[in-house]
């Protein structure tokens, strides 16, 4: 046998070696499995660890091995580093085998003698399994330098602005008719109380006006073809029915318009637009858009008042949907959140009583540019509340609905508090499970409430009712609560309600993942590549995620996100190529029938179909070497570099510690 | 004709004999046939099940059994009865141990259960099997203008047996428009009557029965519908004493769905049973009855 295998078990600290005897499956693997090649076998209590990692190589060049197997944490973790310090020492890196012992066994079993034993099994494998690898070379690729953009909030404008700042070129694309996002709609940002505005439109300014950025608003992504670096994005520009050469946005046009329609994109359903409109005056671009579904011209064929009207001639009813296609090397995704449906809790009341508000609806309602120029009263548009209740957690912390915390109610619900206070006067009351303000500033704004006079009530609202028990509570909205920190359930008579509803994913999300190849978590939010460790990458190469499109989060963290995934994104262009995963599945054209079934199997949209010689192919560079084609295809006439049919049932063989049975050794030692 | 396994339960023999009425004319009318079960017995109502959980769910259980050889779905109109049998079915379906138990005691009356029954409240099979629309072709005295006040209670809705909307659903009120009446859209809809509190603690199921009244009366209802024998006798029979112990003046009727569906095709009110109440329906009956 020309095998020589080196064996390192780590102890992870105490939490492989807690549960793991290591040192004996160490002895053990050096003894039993001294059959099937394996020269050395070393304990060690950080493999990763640069002492560690030096331990390996050091044994390579003097023990001459030409194969290693780490037992460790999971590949995900800390494969890469492991196929480094082989590299490192070189020793072609896919020679190198990272089994999971630990959240595979020792983080999941308390039994230690039979955690240990299940090590043994896993090591066995793993050495089974790396007699078979092969060496393998990365497949380099060019990359693209111009870059793709989806979503116009805070967090895409940060990302593009980033990118197009260091000189390359950004499609920034954005399904509204403007950008901006969810923070344009705020009046004030915690816990500075900003204006959002103030801060916001001059950036939405220099994306508008900068030279290296295409900006494609009331449009959307279609397609996706390609691979990182070489991406080819089919983007449909929806019909404005406005000559955009032509226009000058001076507003005459909705002005003009006799058509109004309630507007529950931006004004939440608070205030109206026209028919043909900008959502709001600071709009980027200042171009507005003819709504097609409520215009009376696209209605009744008459009216044309818009266009009567335009010095400039820029109306264009026969304007139509335009497809274009872009090349790029990298794509961010940045496309936000909805807001929880507050009418999904009936007990509270949202859409039942008029003077429950959602956290949206209220941002409108103070804000000095919405429907009642920042004037907080109720729907009746004159009356000031006196007492107003702002219940937390509304769709969040709840496992009826989403059991995750949407992290920026808390901040939101005590800005809230403050401008009722101070642009009214009335007696402000918050309802919470915990106040949780953990970020920089945040606590000390908390404490400047307490000190302001609102009132807390730890509890979780059960019900907001209009029924009056005592005349107190006639006429006024009754928040009924558990105040748990004195025990006892109140009832406290209130003029309005906030409902902070929680944030959740886009109600198109999940297509939106499979559009480019991404995965949702369970609540639908695109999964990063690693939690803490590469937080605006995915799994696919090439496309990246910030902002709330990951999972909630406020202005700061967005834009944190947003600027990281244009870093990452700048660092790829700056290597001007990529080196790819070798490790993907390819198929042999002898064998292929041409039945297509692995074509739709593919998440990565990798594998192509040629009509004329009618056999599939997979695309080396979109392959992400997940198997799924190999394990559906009838023929088997798929194979994967990386994860042979050999290194599978070989490592099946090792797991079932076969070899060592059939040459009649007890496995016991 | 549907055919379904029919549980009427002790308060359908006594305090609740005109629901029993109105359920039997509104059935035939919708060419529903109620068949009940044979030597039926008490399901435990609220009382056995804190006793001995066990013995409770066995003598649910031979209800269960007997509907079972039918074939028949099983339904309660009462909504107490309705929960206790659809969670002892559900009990008997995914816990073998409990159904292995239940069957030995009821192997010394030769029966047998599986939990293959669909056990449904009896304004459910009048919606969902019959259907609104074939309920609006036998309305034949709209009940126009007589304000409604669709009192689900809470042991119909909870705890919650499927996929229900439990906070604030709808089809009470969908119902009563069918019947061409005006249903109230109050905040107390479903909150509890106080149950068989109104035995142990009086004073507390008292002031939980006037918050339901002086809610409906706050939405102007002419009378308040309900679904089930218990929340009928605290709201009605009890509000003497409710306007005793706090001084009110409630007069607000208390009718089953039934009679209501049965005033709206046009049965007279001696058959369903209207008549024989404490809180006087004449109010009631000539708003439902001037629209002829």
């Amino acid at each position: 046998m020309t095998e020589r295998i080196g064996v390192y078990i780590c102890h992870c600290g105490t939490n492989i070696a807690g549960v793991v005897d290591v040192a004996n499956v160490s002895k053990w693997a050096g003894e039993k499995l001294a059959d099937q090649g394996v020269v050395i076998s070393r304990d060690y209590k950080f493999m990763c660890s640069s002492l560690g990692q030096e331990l390996i190589q050091k044994d390579i060049k003097e023990q001459n091995l030409n194969r290693v197997v780490v037992a460790a944490c999971s590949p995900h973790l800390h494969e890469k580093t492991f196929r480094n310090a082989c590299k490192g020492a070189d020793l072609n890196p896919y020679l190198c085998e990272l089994v999971s012992i630990r959240e595979q066994d020792s983080w999941v079993h308390t039994d230690k003698a039979a955690a240990t034993f299940k090590a043994k099994a896993i090591v066995s494998g793993g050495v089974s399994r790396v007699v078979h690898n092969e060496e393998l070379t990365p497949l380099k690729v060019p990359i693209h330098p111009a870059t793709l953009v989806v979503g116009g909030g805070i967090a895409g404008i940060q990302a593009a602005l980033e990118i197009a700042d260091a000189g390359f070129h950004v499609y920034l694309v954005e399904r509204e008719p403007s950008i901006g996002g969810h923070m344009a709609q705020f009046d004030k940002t915690f816990p500075t109380l900003d204006c959002s505005a103030c801060i916001l439109t001059p950036k939405m300014v220099d994306v508008g006006n900068h030279p290296n950025i295409t900006l494609l608003t009331w449009s959307e992504v279609q397609k996706v073809d390609g691979y990182v670096g070489n991406f080819a994005v089919t983007i449909k520009k929806k019909p404005r029915y406005i000559k955009i050469e032509d226009c000058t946005g001076c507003g005459i046009c909705w002005e003009k318009c006799p058509k109004k329609v309630l507007d529950t994109v931006f004004e939440a359903g608070m205030g109206n637009r026209k028919a043909v409109y900008v959502p709001f005056p600071q709009a980027v671009p200042k171009y507005p858009v003819i709504d097609d579904v409520n215009c009376t011209y696209f209605l009744k064929g008459t009216c044309k008042a818009c266009e009567k009207f335009c010095p400039t001639n820029a109306i264009d009813f026969k304007q139509e949907a335009e497809v274009i296609t872009v090349e790029v090397g990298n794509i961010i995704l940045a496309t936000g959140y909805d807001l929880f449906d507050a009418r999904r809790i009936p007990q509270y009341g949202y859409a039942r009583f008029a003077n429950v508000y959602t956290n949206l609806e209220f941002e409108r309602l103070c804000n000095a540019a919405g429907p009642t120029g920042g004037n907080i009263v109720l729907r009746d548009g004159k009356t000031v509340p006196k007492t107003v209740g702002i219940v937390h957690c509304v769709g969040s912390r709840d496992k009826n609905y989403n059991a995750y915390c949407s992290a920026i109610c808390c901040m939101q619900g005590l800005k809230f508090a403050h401008l009722v206070h101070e642009r009214t006067g009335a007696e402000v009351y918050n309802f919470y499970i915990d106040i949780r303000t953990p970020s920089k500033g945040y606590e000390e704004f908390y404490n400047r409430l307490l000190e302001e006079g609102t009132r807390f009530v730890r509890g979780k609202v059960a019900e907001v009712s209009d029924f009056a028990r005592v005349p107190e509570e006639e006429g006024k909205l009754v928040i009924q609560v558990e105040d748990t920190l004195i025990g006892k359930q109140r009832r406290i008579p209130v003029d309005m309600v906030i409902l902070s509803s929680g944030l959740q994913s886009r109600h198109d999300s999940k297509d939106v993942a499979k559009l480019f190849g991404i995965s949702c978590s369970a609540d639908n939010w695109f999964i990063e590549r690693h939690p803490k460790l590469d937080p605006v990458a995915t799994m696919t190469e090439g496309v990246f995620i910030a902002g709330c499109v990951q999972g909630p989060k406020d202005i700061p963290a967005s834009v944190a996100q947003g600027a990281a995934a244009a870093a990452r994104v700048l660092g790829k262009i700056q290597q001007k190529e990529i080196a790819l995963e070798p490790v993907r599945a390819t198929i042999n054209a002898d064998q292929c029938s041409g039945c297509r079934i692995c074509n739709n199997m593919c998440p990565f949209n990798a594998i192509l179909f040629h009509e004329n010689e009618m056999v599939s192919e997979v695309n080396p560079a979109l392959c992400q070497g997940c198997g799924t084609c190999i394990a559906g295809c009838p023929a088997g006439a798929i194979s994967g570099t990386g994860f042979s049919n050999d290194q599978i049932l070989s490592q099946i063989d090792g797991l079932l510690l076969l070899n060592i049975l059939k040459a009649a050794v007890p496995v016991e030692s | 004709m549907k055919q379904y396994a029919y549980y009427p339960g002790c308060s359908l023999e006594s305090l609740g004999k005109s629901y029993h009425l109105s359920a039997m004319e509104v059935s035939k009318a919708l060419g529903v046939e109620l068949k009940e079960i044979e030597d039926w017995n008490c399901c435990g109502a609220t009382a056995y099940f804190p006793v001995d959980e066990f013995l409770a769910y066995t003598l649910t259980a031979r209800n269960l059994a007997k509907a079972e050889k039918t074939g028949l779905d099983f339904v309660a109109p009462c909504s107490a009865c309705y929960k206790n049998a659809f969670f002892t079915n559900k009990y008997i379906q995914h816990d073998a141990d409990l159904a292995d138990h239940i069957n030995y005691a009821l192997e010394v009356d030769d029966l047998h259960v599986s939990g293959t029954s669909r056990v449904r409240h009896l304004i459910d099979i009048f919606i969902n099997d019959v259907g609104l629309e074939e309920i609006k072709t036998k309305v034949t005295n709209p009940l126009k203008d007589l304000r409604v006040a669709p009192y689900y209670g809470c042991q119909i809705l909870r705890p919650r047996k499927e996929h229900e909307d439990v906070e604030n659903p709808q089809y009470f009120e969908n119902l009563l428009s069918t019947l061409g009446a005006e249903p109230v859209n109050y905040s107390s809809k479903a909150r509890c009557c106080g149950g068989s509190l109104i035995i142990t603690n009086r004073k507390a199921a008292l002031d939980m029965v006037r918050i339901l009244l002086q809610d409906a009366v706050n939405h102007d209802a002419d009378v308040i519908a309900t679904t089930c024998p218990m929340c009928n006798v605290n709201l009605e029979v009890y509000q003497a004493q409710v306007n005793r112990e706090f001084g009110t003046q409630y007069a607000i009727p208390v009718m089953y769905f039934t009679q209501l569906m049965g005033l709206s095709f046009g049965i007279v009110p001696g058959h369903l049973g209207i008549g024989k109440q404490q809180v006087s329906s004449e109010s009631m009956l000539a708003i439902a009855q001037n629209t002829k």
